[in-house]
This record gives C-alpha cells, sequence and structure tokens, in this order.
C-alpha cells in the first residue's frame, strides 16, 4: 500500500467503523431518536436545515478565528512582557493563574451584563478569554529559558535587543508557540459554542444545537455535533499546517 | 589584523544573596598581538568570567581590559567567540548558521562575497558539502567546526573560546586541534582558549596561563616553547611532557593539594 493511500485510507477507515459501531449500538438498544440519534438520523438532518449550518457554521467560524487572533497578539505581547523581564513575571504570573481557573461559563453571564446584546462582541469576547492563556504562558517560558549563549554570540558582535529577538529568540520559540497554538485553537472554540448555546438569541451552531434542544428535534442535535467537529477538525488542521511552514525545523526526521 | 589584549589590575565580584563572592583578584595579563593564550585552573575559578570581560559583556569592578590598547567599554564588532555548546540555529542551515555575524557586522560585503566566505571557510575545516545541512544532522564535532567557522567569519581581530572541544570524545578533539591550527595559519586573530585539558593548551597556545583558584590571579604564565608546526607526536615529546608536568603541578598547588603532598 503506498504511503499516501495509506494516509488516507486508515482514518477514513476507522471513522467508518465508528459510524457503524454507533449505528449497531443504538439499534441494539432499541434506543428512541430523544435518547440517541443513530448516524442515519443524521442526512435528512442536514438536508433540511443545511442553509442554516452554511450560516450558523460560518458565524461560529469568524468569531472563533477572531477570538483567536485577537489572544495570539495579546498573549504573545504578554508573553514577550512576562519573557524578558523577571518583575513583570513574578507580578503577572499568580493574576493569569487565577483568571485562568475561574470557570469560562461563570464569565458568560457577566459579559452578556456588561455588553447587553453585542452578541458577535461577547462571544469573541469570550473565545479571546479563553484561549489566550497557554499562548502567553508559552511564550513567557520560550523566552526566559533561552540559553545565555544563544542571546550571546549576538550580543559580543553588538547587536541590539531587537535583533537578539528577531533573529533567534522569536524564531527559537515557534514550536513552542504552535504547541501552544493546537491548545488555544481548541479552547477559542469550545468558547465560542459556550457564549452560542449559553446567552440567550445566540447565534452560530451553538445557537442551532441550542433551538435543537427546544424543540426536542433529537437528530438536529447530533447533526450539530458532527458539524462542530468537522470544523473543529479543520481548524486544528490549519494551525499544524501553519506549523509546518513556519516551524517545521523542528520536526526530527524519524530515526 | 589582530589586537593585543591586556588585563590591568583587574578585580571583579558576583553579587549573589549570601554577598558578594569574588572571582578575579587584582588579575594582570597581556596577550600580544596575534599570539594564542591558554587559560587553565580548577573548576570554578573565574575563567569564563574572564571571556566575558575581553568580550565586553561584563565591565570589571575594578581595573581596566585593554584591547588594541583602547579600554573596553562594551560588546564590539571586532570579537568572535565560541564555546563549549555549538548554539547553532536550528532553523537555519549550515551556511547560513556560518553567515550570522555578516548580518550583524557591516563588513561592506555583498551577498556573494559573504556566502564565497562562509563556503571557503567551511571548506578550510572540512565541512565542504554540508552547507545545506542542518545542525541536528551534523555529528558534535562536525558542529563545532561549524561553530568555529561562525565565530571567525566577519574576521575578528580577537578570539575567544571558552571550552569549544570539552564536550567532545578524545578523538574528535585532537581532529579539531589540528584544525584549529589550520584556521590560525590562514586567519590572523589573538586568540585566549580557555580549557580544562592541559594537553590542549600545550598542543594549541603559546603560553598558558594557570589561574589560581577563585577568586583568581594569574598564578604563573608558562611560555609553551613548542614551534609553530606541532604534530600531535610532539605531545609525547620530552620537552611537551616537561611542559605538561609543570602545569600539573601548577594545577596541583592552585587546587590547594600540593603543599600537603610536599610535607609527606
Amino acid at each position: 500500500m503506498n504511503a499516501t493511500l495509506r494516509q488516507i485510507a486508515v482514518p477514513g477507515g476507522a471513522m467508518i467503523v465508528f459510524l457503524i459501531l454507533w449505528e449497531l449500538l443504538v439499534w441494539a438498544n432499541g434506543w428512541p431518536n430523544f435518547v440517541m440519534a443513530s448516524p442515519s438520523d443524521l442526512p435528512p438532518a442536514y438536508a433540511r436545515y443545511w442553509e442554516l449550518f452554511l450560516t450558523g457554521g460560518w458565524q461560529t467560524l469568524w468569531r472563533t478565528v477572531a477570538g483567536l487572533l485577537i489572544a495570539v497578539v495579546f498573549g504573545t505581547l504578554l508573553g514577550m512582557v512576562m519573557g524578558f523581564s523577571k518583575l513583570a513575571r513574578e507580578a503577572l504570573y499568580p493574576l493569569l493563574v487565577g483568571f485562568n481557573a475561574i470557570p469560562k461559563a461563570t464569565v458568560v453571564p457577566i459579559l452578556a451584563l456588561l455588553f447587553v446584546g453585542q452578541h458577535d462582541f461577547n462571544t469573541v469576547m469570550l473565545a479571546f478569554m479563553i484561549s489566550f492563556f497557554p499562548i502567553a504562558v508559552s511564550v513567557s517560558i520560550g523566552l526566559s529559558t533561552l540559553e545565555p549563549e544563544y542571546r550571546d554570540i549576538l550580543r559580543a558582535l553588538g547587536a541590539s535587543q531587537a535583533t537578539i529577538f528577531w533573529k533567534i529568540a522569536l524564531p527559537k520559540t515557534l514550536p513552542e508557540f504552535f504547541g501552544a497554538l493546537k491548545v488555544a485553537v481548541t479552547l477559542a472554540f469550545i468558547g465560542t459554542n459556550l457564549m452560542e448555546i449559553v446567552s440567550p438569541h445566540g447565534r452560530g451552531l451553538g445557537a442551532l444545537f441550542d433551538s435543537g434542544r427546544t424543540n426536542a428535534d433529537y437528530p438536529l442535535m447530533f447533526a450539530v455535533l458532527i458539524a462542530l467537529a468537522v470544523l473543529g477538525i479543520a481548524l486544528f488542521y490549519v494551525v499544524v499546517a501553519l506549523e509546518k511552514i513556519f516551524a517545521g525545523w523542528a520536526e526530527r526526521s524519524p530515526g | 589584523m589582530s589586537l593585543p589584549i591586556s588585563l590591568d589590575h583587574v578585580t571583579h565580584a558576583y553579587r549573589t544573596q549570601a554577598g558578594p563572592l569574588p572571582v578575579l583578584d587584582d588579575l594582570t595579563l597581556d596577550m600580544p598581538e596575534g599570539s594564542f593564550t591558554a587559560v587553565v585552573g580548577p573548576s570554578g575559578c573565574g575563567k569564563s568570567t574572564l571571556t566575558r570581560l575581553v568580550a565586553g559583556l561584563m565591565k570589571p569592578d575594578q581595573g581596566v581590559v585593554k584591547l588594541g590598547g583602547k579600554p573596553v567599554t562594551g560588546p564590539r564588532s571586532t570579537v568572535g567567540m565560541a564555546f563549549q555548546n555549538p548554539v547553532l540555529l536550528e532553523w537555519r542551515n549550515i551556511l547560513q548558521n556560518v553567515m550570522l555575524p555578516l548580518e550583524i557586522v557591516s563588513t561592506g560585503m555583498n551577498k556573494t562575497q559573504r556566502e564565497d566566505r562562509a563556503r571557503e571557510l567551511l571548506a578550510l575545516v572540512g565541512l565542504e558539502g554540508f552547507e545545506d545541512k542542518r545542525p541536528s544532522e551534523l555529528s558534535g564535532g562536525m558542529r563545532q567546526r561549524a561553530s568555529l567557522c561562525r565565530s571567525i567569519v566577519h574576521r575578528p581581530e580577537v578570539l575567544i573560546l571558552d571550552e569549544p572541544f570539552g564536550a567532545l570524545d578524545a578523538f574528535t578533539r585532537e581532529d579539531l586541534w589540528q584544525t584549529m591550527h589550520e584556521l590560525r595559519r590562514a586567519e590572523r586573530f589573538t586568540c585566549v582558549l580557555i580549557t580544562h585539558d592541559l594537553r590542549e593548551s600545550v598542543f594549541l597556545s603559546d603560553h598558558t596561563v594557570v589561574f589560581s583558584a577563585r577568586p583568581a590571579r594569574a598564578q604563573r604564565v608558562v611560555e609553551i616553547d613548542m614551534g609553530e608546526n606541532r604534530t600531535l607526536d610532539d605531545l609525547y615529546a620530552p620537552r611537551a611532557v616537561e611542559l605538561l608536568a609543570i602545569l600539573r603541578k601548577e594545577i596541583q598547588i592552585a587546587q590547594g593539594r600540593e603543599p600537603a603532598e610536599a610535607a609527606l
């Protein structure tokens, strides 16, 4: 079997096996739709609501990406401040850990009260707030653990701090940054959906899920779950592709 | 071009939580233009501090460090450095790694000239054909060769080597010693080598400075009168054996072991 075929066939086969097992589980237990929908219930749901899936999917997607982009900018800046200044690190770290410890579901009503009716803004904010932490931590650790020799090879030549950052510190931190970004993209996605489901009159796939619940349309709920999974996988692999482009050097060839 | 290095009554202490830790004590040293000085001494005696002072990465508490008669006030582009860790940048290939200093120091060279310069050095140390490899694809000895190329690519007047061969196996180390001689013949620089290996100091240096235990003084300067073209066989010649014995004795004095043994 050639390598490309294998790369597609193996995960694809696993997915088909998973769907068959799911269908069998529902069938064997004789579960009705309101306990658990089966894969065969999904195509009708998609056929009926495809327009809602498209608009909802787009809303969920752009708000996740917007929140993640803000998290990348803010998290990187915060990480740089903490990475270069020990004082800033000592001051900000406990605050940051405390902030991260707050379950974000509790932030939803607070945001909703703060910015009443600004649904897009609230959702982007939550996606950002939930996802900047791993980025900030990884950038600060990457910068603060830079071996002094790496600095010295340029510092001894009279290079400025900015040059050392661009030529050495930044590229050397990229693998850690992308590791964190993979976590952050999933978190931002969770944040977006949390806001969409919990806040009233929400939009996006989360709101579609919620309407499936209120209308007792259980196949729709499961159809949304699968759509979310597909979107989440797509986002994750976009990050993986970016990592390959910008930090591919960190991947050691096997053997 | 090369510049003489001089240290004039240099005293330095690190500030630690337990109070000042003196590392250099009234150190006076002269390294003539184009000379090769090895510095040996007990662990933690302040040898690396010396390199950081000469490189301008630190300022001494007292005394003056001079390059070419001018006091060192900060880092300068006429210095090259190599460490025990080759610190090559994994996201660059070997050629780009060697060219790194040329991106910082203005040499008036255009891109082709810079590349030619890097290729010429890589060929000199036997890394021809490895220009496009990543550092992780090279062996430890090859990485250290590339690191040496990077340290002299911008034609520094002063080369500072902080145990660059310390982590290599014995055979690779001896290969690199010979490479070092070739580099010295091809390029002009005043070199300071920090080492723990007395054979290395005898094979490579014009004079070897033995540091006392911390805070370090120059306990003794031994002239290594072994001529220009040394071979590894020369290390087993009577003069080399004699020099090694002298150095070993000085190290034992520096470690505080010699007086006790002499009393036996």
